[in-house]
């Protein structure tokens, strides 16, 4: 199992807003890493991050950032696009507003294909009808001609996901590729990333908040909270024993039919998520957790479990009772 | 795109014949023309006659369907005050005017179009402050002054340029800076703006999540969604430029179309107002018919709806 991305201690601030603070992931070559969480606690800029397409406004900062062995720190936005489109690439959440609307999807599909292959007009539009095909639109070779605003929401995503596969990357990054669709065609473009992983051997990064996509596709989870990785685990480890108070209300909130309970709000752990400064120490998450306890305001330790799972709380191993 | 065309036209054609309407009914709530033209001696009996002459003693839409008539073929008539064909002087005139107007908006594009882009790309940096103050003061600055300014650097003290006429196209450049001048703000502020929002937006995200050149990021992915709103003041700066020349024409001794508005309207010359205005009219409704045009070629959810 080697490692495609490496990230370590990356941190990301808008002002003095501290989105990201010392988050640590790692994507194997060929996996799916999913990384949940709840709304605002820095999923996407993360992604975005690791793209180096962070707003302007957006600092970035990291002990490791490798993508196959490279540091993307040293790299400077020329070499960085080098990579971005062609080995690295990236679906976004908004698939409405992400193609350009002054353009055909062939004409926007085909010019990553040229910038990284040089290929041939002909050659590339092909490789699009292909992909096209492939993500499950019917009449390919009519919807290279349309423009954005022709198709549906649905539609847009699998041109976002066909073009990102143009180059046949090694790494895709998706961030909740399926929020915005109707949950027939959320299950066929899951589907359609595992199989595609399947043939193609893609690592897959995605980011999502809903744990049934998690259990169907990960391989391993990471869990973020206001910025952090609380909690990191092999996907059947998560499941079944889940470490971190956060990951574990995560769980619980999962509707299990027949013991939905009917007082508390479906998918939700009371409480908002802080927002968080610099200056912050201790544990993010101590006044939603039940367990609190004096020393959650110190320097949190993390906890290594398995040489594969960890987690950031006060509480050992020892002591968290079985869920 | 046929539907967008055909809807635009007969926009483009309502839009002339309620200006042709307006035309002639604004000579006419001016006042008795009779009176006007015979001028302050004339005895009423005078008036009459040249009522007659004119035509002016019919009823008021038989003149107008006349005068319709006649202008739908180019015919405005004689003029009163320069005794030649109306349609001879426009002629005369207009190729004046539509070089000035080509030249100054050829070097509002130039000078706009780049500061535009130069400021929204530094956007809150120093480059673009700059940028920005400068264009406050040139807005600030009155054209004839300008003018002046020019003819003493340019033409006087350096002696690159003339000073007045129409001979050569080195005549034209001085009083298409001025021209330019008023039109640059406008033009680079929505450059400007139009570029800042086109690179804060997702597609653009996109394009450089597919590692496109800068320059394919620029020129291809925003420039085109940012041209729009530029391509639809333009059309109308370059209008004001062509009608609203007046100063510049006489600080410049050029005599365009802007220059003979003024004096038909000085001198009562109605028929001579008329075909100016229509004129101007025509050219204002090309004008925003071809921004359209241009526009529905750039953005295809136009040429749907
Ligand atoms: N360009 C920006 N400027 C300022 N703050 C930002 C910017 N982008 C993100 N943030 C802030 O960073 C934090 C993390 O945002 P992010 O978009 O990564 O959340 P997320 O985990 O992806 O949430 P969601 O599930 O809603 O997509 C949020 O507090 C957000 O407001
Ligand atoms: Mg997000």
């Amino acid at each position: 199992m080697t490692a495609l991305l490496e990230v370590e201690g990356l941190e990301i601030s808008f002002g003095s807003l501290a989105a990201v603070r010392g988050a640590s992931l790692q994507v194997n070559k060929g996996e799916t890493h999913c990384l949940v969480g709840e709304s605002g606690c820095g999923k996407s800029v993360t992604a975005l991050s690791i793209m180096g397409l962070l707003a302007r406004n957006g600092r970035r900062d990291a002990r490791v950032l490798r993508f196959d062995g490279t540091d993307l720190l040293a790299l400077n936005e020329r070499a960085m696009s080098r990579l971005r489109g062609n080995r690295l690439a990236m679906i976004f959440q908004e698939p409405m507003t992400s193609l350009n609307p002054a353009y055909t999807v062939g004409s926007q599909m085909i010019e990553v294909m040229q910038r990284h292959r040089g290929a041939t007009r002909a050659a590339a539009l092909a490789r699009a009808e292909e992909l096209l095909a492939r993500v499950r639109i019917t009449s390919p070779g009519m919807r290279l001609g349309q423009y954005p605003h022709q198709l549906s929401g649905g539609l847009r995503q699998r041109v976002m996901i066909a073009m990102a596969l143009m180059c046949s990357p090694e790494l895709l990054i998706a961030d909740e590729p399926t929020t915005a669709l109707d949950v027939t065609v959320q299950a066929q473009i899951l589907r359609l990333l595992s199989d595609l992983q399947k043939d193609l051997g893609l690592a897959i990064l995605l980011i999502t908040h809903d744990l049934g996509v998690v259990a169907r596709t990960a391989h391993r989870v990471s869990v973020m909270y206001a910025g952090e990785v609380v909690e990191s685990a092999p996907v059947a480890q998560l499941f079944t024993k889940p470490m971190h108070p956060y990951t574990r209300g995560l769980l619980d909130c999962v509707p299990v039919p027949g013991k939905v309970r009917r007082d508390q709000p479906l998918g939700s752990i009371p409480g908002m998520v802080p927002r968080m400064t610099q200056s912050f120490r201790g544990c993010a998450f101590v006044e939603r957790c039940t367990l609190a306890r004096p020393d959650c305001a110190g320097e949190i330790v993390r906890h290594r479990l398995a040489a594969q799972h960890d987690y950031l709380c006060q509480i050992p191993p020892d002591r968290v009772t079985a869920p | 795109m046929l539907e967008f065309l055909a809807r635009r036209l007969l926009v483009a054609l309502l839009v002339c014949v309620t200006v042709l309407t307006f035309a002639f009914a604004l000579t006419r709530l001016a006042g008795d023309l009779a009176i006007s033209i015979a001028g302050a001696q004339a005895t009423a009996a005078d008036i009459e006659i040249i009522r007659k002459a004119y035509g002016l003693d019919r009823p008021i839409l038989e003149q107008f369907f006349d005068w319709v008539g006649r202008a739908v073929v180019g015919d405005f008539g004689q003029s009163y005050f320069f005794r030649e064909r109306v349609s001879k002087l426009i002629v005369d005139r207009l190729p004046i005017t539509l070089t000035l107007g080509l030249v100054g908006l050829g070097i509002a594009l130039v000078v706009a179009l780049p500061l535009g882009v130069i400021s929204a790309l530094n956007e809150g940096r120093l480059a673009d402050r700059l940028i920005s103050v400068v264009a406050l003061l040139g807005q600030a600055m009155p054209s004839f002054w300008l003018g002046l300014l020019l003819m003493i650097t340019l033409g006087l003290r350096l002696g690159w340029l003339p000073i007045s006429g129409t001979g050569t196209w080195q005549h034209f450049v001085m009083p298409g800076i001025v021209l330019a001048f008023s039109a640059i703000p406008a033009l680079m502020r929505l450059t400007r703006s139009g570029m800042i929002d086109a690179m804060g937006s997702d597609y653009i995200r996109t394009a450089r999540a597919k590692g496109l050149s800068r320059a394919s990021i620029l020129l291809k992915h925003a420039a085109r969604n940012a041209a729009m709103p530029v391509v639809s003041i333009a059309a109308v700066q370059f209008g004001f430029m062509l009608g609203g020349s007046i100063v510049i024409e006489t600080v410049f001794a050029l005599h365009g179309v802007g220059f003979l508005a003024w004096e038909s309207i000085s001198k009562n010359d109605y028929p001579t107002v008329q075909a100016v205005v229509l004129l101007l009219a025509i050219i204002y409704t090309l004008l925003t018919l071809a921004a359209d045009l241009l526009n529905a070629v750039l953005d295809p959810r136009l040429r749907a709806s």
